[in-house]
C-alpha cells in the first residue's frame, strides 16, 4: 500500500476521534514543550554566567603567587610574596600568547575629598589594565607609562567612588583626592560595570599607577598578582601553560615540586560556575523527559483501544488482501503521526513557554535549536517505539476471527 | 468447455478443541466452472463457514487440495494467500462490512488499495464504474449511514466486484435483509452472473436456492447433495409478484 494512502487513512483515524487523540496527544505536547523549555532555561543560565564572567574579560589570565595546597598551614594566596616584578618583566618578554599584561599591587583604605570619605580599595596596576579588564573611560584619561615610570600620584575612580566621595556631581576629573593621606590628582572616571557574578562592587575602586601604590602606599617590594590577557579566547588555556612554564623555570622549581604561584583563565573560571546549572539543566532535563515517556505510554495505551475498536476494520483489510506489513504500517503511521503532531505542538508551547518565561519572570532563556532537533526526533523514536507493539498486535491477528469479531 | 475456476478434491479441516478433534469438513470434493451460480446450504453445524473460510484463503484446509483458478493454495504463506484474496475473490458479508464513515466510493476502492499495480487513477475509473454496475452511480459520496441496508450491500457487491474477480464469494448476503431488499439483491446477483461472474453464495435459506444454477448441500461435514437447477428462478419476476408496498 502506498505512503500516501496510508497516511490518509491515518489522518482519517484521528480526525474522527479529535478529543481522544488530543488528549493523547497532550503528553507528548506537555513532555517537548517542557524539554524544550527546561534546555531553554539552563541554557539561558549559563550564557548569563559566562556574560558576566566575560565582561571581567574572557580572555583574562590571573597569576597569583602560592598555591592552594602548599604545606599544613595554608595562607591565603595574598600573603605569599613570591611574584615579584622580575616574574612580570619576565613573563612579558617570553610568552608570546599573551597581549597585554600589567602586575597588580592592591590594598585597601579611606578616599577621602573634603569632608566625604568612602573605604575602597586601590589596585595599582599599567596603562594595559584597562584592556585586560575590558574596562572603559568614561572621562578622561588613563595614566600614561611615563607616569608609572615617574610614581605619578594621579588616579582614575570608579562610579561608587564618585558617588560617594563626589555627591554633588561635580566632575571629579582634575580634582584632587586623598587615598590613606597621600594625595592623588583624579585624571579619569571608569565606565560603569556593576556587580560581578559574586556581588563584588566593580565600580568601587581607584586605580593608580602600579609603582606609586606599591611604594607609598603598600611599601612593598612584591606583587600581590599579575594580570594578562591571552590574544585570544581559544588561545587562552596554552597561554596558562606558556606563563607556568616560565615562572616554573625563573622560580627554580623541580620536577617533582608544587608551583609556588597559580595561573587561572577566565575559561577555568566559567567551566566552574556552569558546571552547577550544567547539573540542573540535566536534572530539569530527565524531568521532562519522563514525562515524554508517560505521553508515549498514554500512545500505546490508545493505539491499543484503536486495534480493539478497529479489530472488524483489520479483519476486512484483510480479506480483502492485506497483508500483515499493510496492517502493521497502518497502525505504526497512525501512532507517528500522533506523536509527530504532538511534538510538533509542544515545540510551539516549549517556545510560547519560553518567551513568557523571558518576558513576565524576567529569567534569562535561550532556545538551542539542538533541543528542538532532539525533542522532535524523541517524539518520532517515542512514536515508532510505542506504537510498534499494538501494530504488530494487529497484525498478527487472524482474519477470520477479526471479522467476525463484535 | 468452461474452465474450472475451483477444484476441491478430498478436503478436510479438522480442528483441535482441548483434546477432541472436530471434524468440520471429512474430505468434500467438487469443482465449480466460471460461470456458474453455486449456492451452498447446509444447516448450522454443517461445516458451511469452514468451506466458506477456505474457499476464500482465509483458512488452510488440513488435507486434500484446493485449487483456485490454477493456484493450489496449500503451503502458501500468509502474504501469498492475501494476494490471492486480493487479486482472485471477491468478498460479500452478511453484515456488509463497510467502513463506516468513510465514502461509498473510498469503500470500493478499498481491495485495490492494497494492489500496488492498479494507479489511484485506475481506481478510482474501476470504482466509479463498479458502484455504476450495482446502480449507485448517484450515491458515490454517500457514507454507510446515509444508506440503507440494501443500498450498503450493493456498495459492498460493488467492492467485490472491482478487483475483476474470478469469483465472488457471498456469506448469507442476504440474511440481513428484508425479502424485498433480499430479491433485489438476488436480482442483481443474478444479472451479473448473466454477464459471467462467478458466484458462490453460501446461505441456509432454501428460496435462495431456487435463484441459483447449482446447490451443493452439505451435512456434517460431508456434501450429502449436488445437484444441478433445472428451472432457476428469476428474482425480478419473484419481485414483481411481491404485493405493493402502501405509498
Amino acid at each position: 500500500m502506498r505512503l500516501l494512502n496510508l497516511l490518509k487513512i491515518a489522518y482519517k483515524a484521528i480526525v474522527l476521534n479529535k478529543t481522544r487523540t488530543l488528549l493523547t496527544m497532550l503528553g507528548i505536547i506537555i513532555g517537548v514543550a517542557s524539554v524544550i523549555a527546561m534546555l531553554a532555561i539552563g541554557e539561558g543560565s549559563k550564557e548569563s554566567i559566562r556574560a558576566t564572567i566575560s565582561s571581567m574579560g574572557s580572555n583574562m589570565i590571573t597569576i597569583r603567587p602560592g598555591t592552594d595546597d602548599r604545606g599544613p598551614a595554608r595562607g591565603s594566596g595574598g600573603d605569599v610574596q613570591t611574584l615579584i616584578l622580575e616574574d612580570y618583566q619576565l613573563i612579558k618578554e617570553k610568552a608570546t600568547l599573551l597581549s597585554n599584561i600589567t602586575p597588580v599591587v592592591n590594598g585597601g583604605g579611606q578616599v577621602i575629598n573634603g569632608s566625604n570619605n568612602w573605604p575602597s580599595s586601590i589596585y595599582g596596576v599599567n596603562p594595559e589594565y584597562l584592556d585586560i579588564k575590558a574596562v572603559g573611560l568614561q572621562s578622561g584619561s588613563m595614566f600614561t607609562d611615563a607616569e608609572v615610570k615617574s610614581a605619578s600620584k594621579v588616579a582614575l575612580i570608579g562610579q561608587t567612588v564618585v558617588e560617594n566621595v563626589f555627591p554633588d556631581g561635580q566632575d571629579p576629573v582634575g580634582q584632587m583626592i586623598r587615598f590613606n593621606n597621600i594625595p592623588f590628582k583624579v585624571i579619569g572616571v571608569l565606565e560603569e560595570k556593576g556587580e560581578n557574578t559574586f556581588g563584588q562592587d566593580q565600580d568601587d575602586v581607584v586605580i593608580a599607577p602600579f609603582t606609586t601604590v606599591q611604594k607609598r602606599i603598600l611599601a612593598i617590594d612584591y606583587l600581590n598578582q599579575i594580570m594578562a590577557s591571552a590574544i585570544s579566547e581559544d588561545d587562552a588555556p596554552e597561554a596558562v601553560e606558556q606563563v607556568t612554564e616560565i615562572l616554573r623555570s625563573q622560580h627554580k622549581i623541580m620536577e617533582t615540586e608544587d608551583d609556588d604561584f597559580t595561573v587561572r583563565s577566565m575559561e577555568e573560571l566559567i567551566s566552574t560556575f556552569s558546571s552547577t546549572s550544567e547539573m540542573l539543566t540535566v536534572l530539569l532535563v530527565a524531568v521532562a523527559g519522563i514525562s515524554l515517556l508517560i505521553g508515549g505510554i498514554g500512545i500505546m495505551n490508545i493505539m491499543y483501544v484503536s486495534v480493539k475498536e478497529r479489530t472488524k476494520e483489520i479483519g476486512l483489510r484483510m480479506a480483502v488482501g492485506g497483508k500483515g506489513s499493510d496492517i502493521l504500517m497502518q497502525f505504526l503511521i497512525e501512532a507517528i503521526l500522533i506523536s509527530i503532531t504532538g511534538g510538533l505542538l509542544g515545540v510551539i508551547l516549549g517556545l510560547g513557554a519560553t518567551v513568557f518565561i523571558e518576558n513576565f519572570l524576567n529569567w534569562p532563556t535561550s532556545v538551542a535549536l539542538y533541543s528542538i532537533v532532539i525533542s522532535f526526533a524523541v517524539c518520532a523514536v517515542t512514536g515508532i517505539f510505542f506504537g510498534w507493539y499494538p501494530a504488530r498486535k494487529a497484525s498478527a491477528l487472524d482474519p477470520i476471527t477479526a471479522l467476525r469479531y463484535e | 468447455m468452461s474452465k474450472e475456476i475451483i477444484k476441491i478434491e478430498d478436503l478436510k479441516r479438522e480442528f483441535t478443541m482441548g483434546s477432541e478433534t472436530v471434524h468440520a469438513l471429512r474430505g468434500i470434493s467438487f469443482d465449480i466452472k466460471e460461470g456458474e451460480f453455486v449456492t451452498i446450504m447446509g444447516s448450522s453445524g454443517s461445516g458451511k463457514s469452514t468451506l466458506l473460510n477456505i474457499l476464500g484463503c482465509l483458512d488452510q484446509p488440513t488435507s486434500g487440495t484446493y485449487e483456485i483458478d490454477g493456484v493450489k493454495v496449500k503451503d502458501l504463506s500468509r502474504n501469498e494467500l492475501a494476494t490471492i484474496r486480493n487479486e482472485k475473490i471477491g468478498f460479500i458479508f452478511q453484515s456488509y462490512n463497510l467502513l463506516a464513515r468513510t465514502s461509498a466510493l473510498e469503500n470500493v476502492e478499498l481491495p485495490l488499495q492494497y494492489n500496488s499495480k492498479v494507479s489511484t487513477e485506475e481506481r478510482r475509473k474501476r470504482a466509479i464504474k463498479a458502484l455504476e454496475m450495482v446502480g449507485l452511480g448517484d450515491r458515490m459520496d454517500h457514507t454507510p449511514s446515509q444508506l440503507s441496508g440494501g443500498q450498503q450491500q450493493r456498495v459492498a457487491i460493488a467492492r467485490s466486484l472491482v478487483n475483476n474477480p474470478v469469483m465472488i464469494l457471498a456469506d448469507e448476503a442476504t440474511g440481513n435483509l428484508d425479502t424485498r431488499t433480499s430479491y433485489e439483491i438476488m436480482s442483481l446477483f443474478q444479472e451479473l452472473n448473466k454477464q459471467g461472474i462467478t458466484i458462490t453464495f453460501v446461505t441456509h435459506e432454501p428460496d435462495i436456492a431456487t435463484f441459483s444454477s447449482r446447490t451443493i448441500v452439505l451435512k456434517d461435514g460431508n456434501i450429502i447433495q449436488d445437484y444441478k437447477n433445472n428451472k432457476v428462478q428469476s428474482a425480478a419476476n419473484e419481485l414483481a409478484k411481491l404485493p405493493q408496498e402502501d405509498h
